[in-house]
């Protein structure tokens, strides 16, 4: 994940959600030390905040992701989703609700379920479904949910993920189909 | 199943008019979820919930039960304690009587939290905690005192974190798969509804904590209930939020003195 933030250019004409699983009673400064290694702005997402191009907003720890239909973020501690707070499922549902067709979402290596219904919300709402291929993720079981349940359009191994976050604002410019066959 | 944006606006329209009730101000992100939940649980339709809303008596309560979040633990954010009674304690011990506000209690783990604190520091007897929320089957769960054993083991763990220096289990006893508060603890303690949405300030207070409650309003909603929870502190009271929320205006902050960023605390200096 860290590698397609890095390549994702300084022009990037979108925001980026990042959904990692992380337990709350450690603390981690993943964000800080990212930082200086990306062309685009990485930081932790506050609620009310706009979502701006080029900037890469992480889930806090402990928080739901979810984002108003005026486009800011917003935070929500409700239970657990696959036992995760915050769940990618959560956030990818509230993505599909308000960005619908203009959305990419990609879904990288973990540990559960979590992400694949998610996946499924935005293929339903007619965004792009980028999955990382099984065999290149650390932890198959996050790839394999989601093209289990067939909401996987797109599956990259890691070099053809590098090159995707890198020719991103072509495929968003063109609003293009070419990734699709 | 699930709702669009425009069946919530409808949705938010026909609960303040039909009850009274004010939904106008909450994040539309959350309540959209809570309200998708409902259908499921209930296993209705969109019509079928408005319908409900409008003619089965005592439904809107069970919808309100639902509509708000209510996870809550004992000690979450073990930092947050640590720092209440390191930074915050030692001041609120110079006041000859400390009322507190737990806006938002919901099942009450917080408040009582903060009562074994002030017992274990000897402020208890000339405490008193006031417990708030919207919702009537969170407050009576309040009441009862008594929490499911098995969550007991990770507010164990949370009070350990504090630093406290002694075991969660001074203070309840096990009544088969229930821990219950002891009741010298629950003795200056209130719980009832008020909702920081439409009711006003009803006493004046030492600390006022409001954590993860502000995170489900709109920007100006947020802004109308800091300042009910100002207007509810005495001067060089505190207020606590949670730990991604913030006091938002200049105008706020200049009455404010931050005591510590991280756990998000402030004093009342104005």
């Amino acid at each position: 994940m860290f590698e397609m933030l890095k390549v994702f250019p300084e022009n990037l004409s979108i925001g980026v959600l990042v959904i990692i699983h992380r337990n709350p009673k450690y603390e981690t400064n993943i964000e800080e030390s990212i930082r200086s290694k990306c062309r685009i702005m990485v930081k932790v997402a506050e609620e009310k905040e706009r979502i701006k191009p080029a900037t890469a907003y992480f889930a806090p720890a402990g928080y739901h992701l979810l984002i108003e239909p005026d486009r800011s973020l917003s935070l929500d501690v409700s239970e657990p989703v696959n036992f995760c707070r915050p769940s990618i499922d959560v956030t990818m549902q509230s993505v599909a609700d308000v960005y619908g067709a203009s959305t990419t979402a990609v879904l990288l290596s973990g540990a559960n379920q979590d992400g694949a219904k998610g996946m499924q919300s935005i293929q339903q709402a007619g965004g792009l479904c980028v999955v990382q291929r099984p065999e290149y993720a650390e932890i198959k079981t996050m790839p394999e949910a989601a093209i289990a349940l067939g909401a996987a359009e797109l599956l990259l191994s890691d070099e053809e993920l590098i090159a995707f976050g890198q020719e991103l604002n072509n495929h968003i410019l063109k609003s293009d189909q070419s990734w699709r066959n | 199943m699930g709702i669009s944006f425009e069946n919530l606006e409808e949705l938010i329209e026909l609960v303040n008019n039909v009850h009274g009730f004010d939904l106008r101000g909450y994040t539309r992100a959350s309540l959209k979820r809570r309200i998708t939940r409902i259908m499921e649980l209930y296993r209705l339709d969109f019509s079928s919930l408005k319908d409900n809303l409008v003619n089965t008596s005592g439904f809107f309560n069970r919808f309100l039960t639902e509509v708000t979040v209510n996870v809550t633990e004992m000690f979450r954010d073990p930092a947050f304690y640590g720092t209440l009674r390191e930074e915050v304690f030692p001041y609120l011990a110079t006041f000859p009587h400390i009322k507190i506000w737990s806006a938002g209690c919901s099942s009450g783990e917080e408040a009582y939290s903060l009562a074994i604190m002030l017992k274990k520091q000897g402020l208890y007897d000339r405490s008193f905690i006031y417990g708030t929320d919207i919702n009537a089957k969170m407050l009576e769960r309040a009441k009862q005192g008594t929490i499911d054993l098995r969550k007991m083991k990770t507010y164990s763990d949370n009070y350990l974190q504090t630093a406290s220096g002694e075991s969660l289990s001074e203070y309840y006893a096990v009544r088969y798969d229930a821990a219950i508060i002891h009741h010298d603890l629950r003795k200056n303690m209130l719980f009832s509804i008020h909702n920081l949405v439409s009711d006003g300030v009803f006493n004046e207070f030492q600390l006022v904590t409001c954590r993860n409650v502000l995170i489900y309003f709109d920007l100006t909603l947020q802004q109308r209930v800091l300042n009910l929870l100002y207007e509810s502190l005495a001067l060089f009271g505190f207020l606590c939020l949670g730990s991604k929320e913030s006091l938002r205006s200049e105008s706020l902050k200049h009455k404010f003195r931050l005591i510590n960023k991280k756990q998000n605390i402030y004093q009342k200096i104005a």
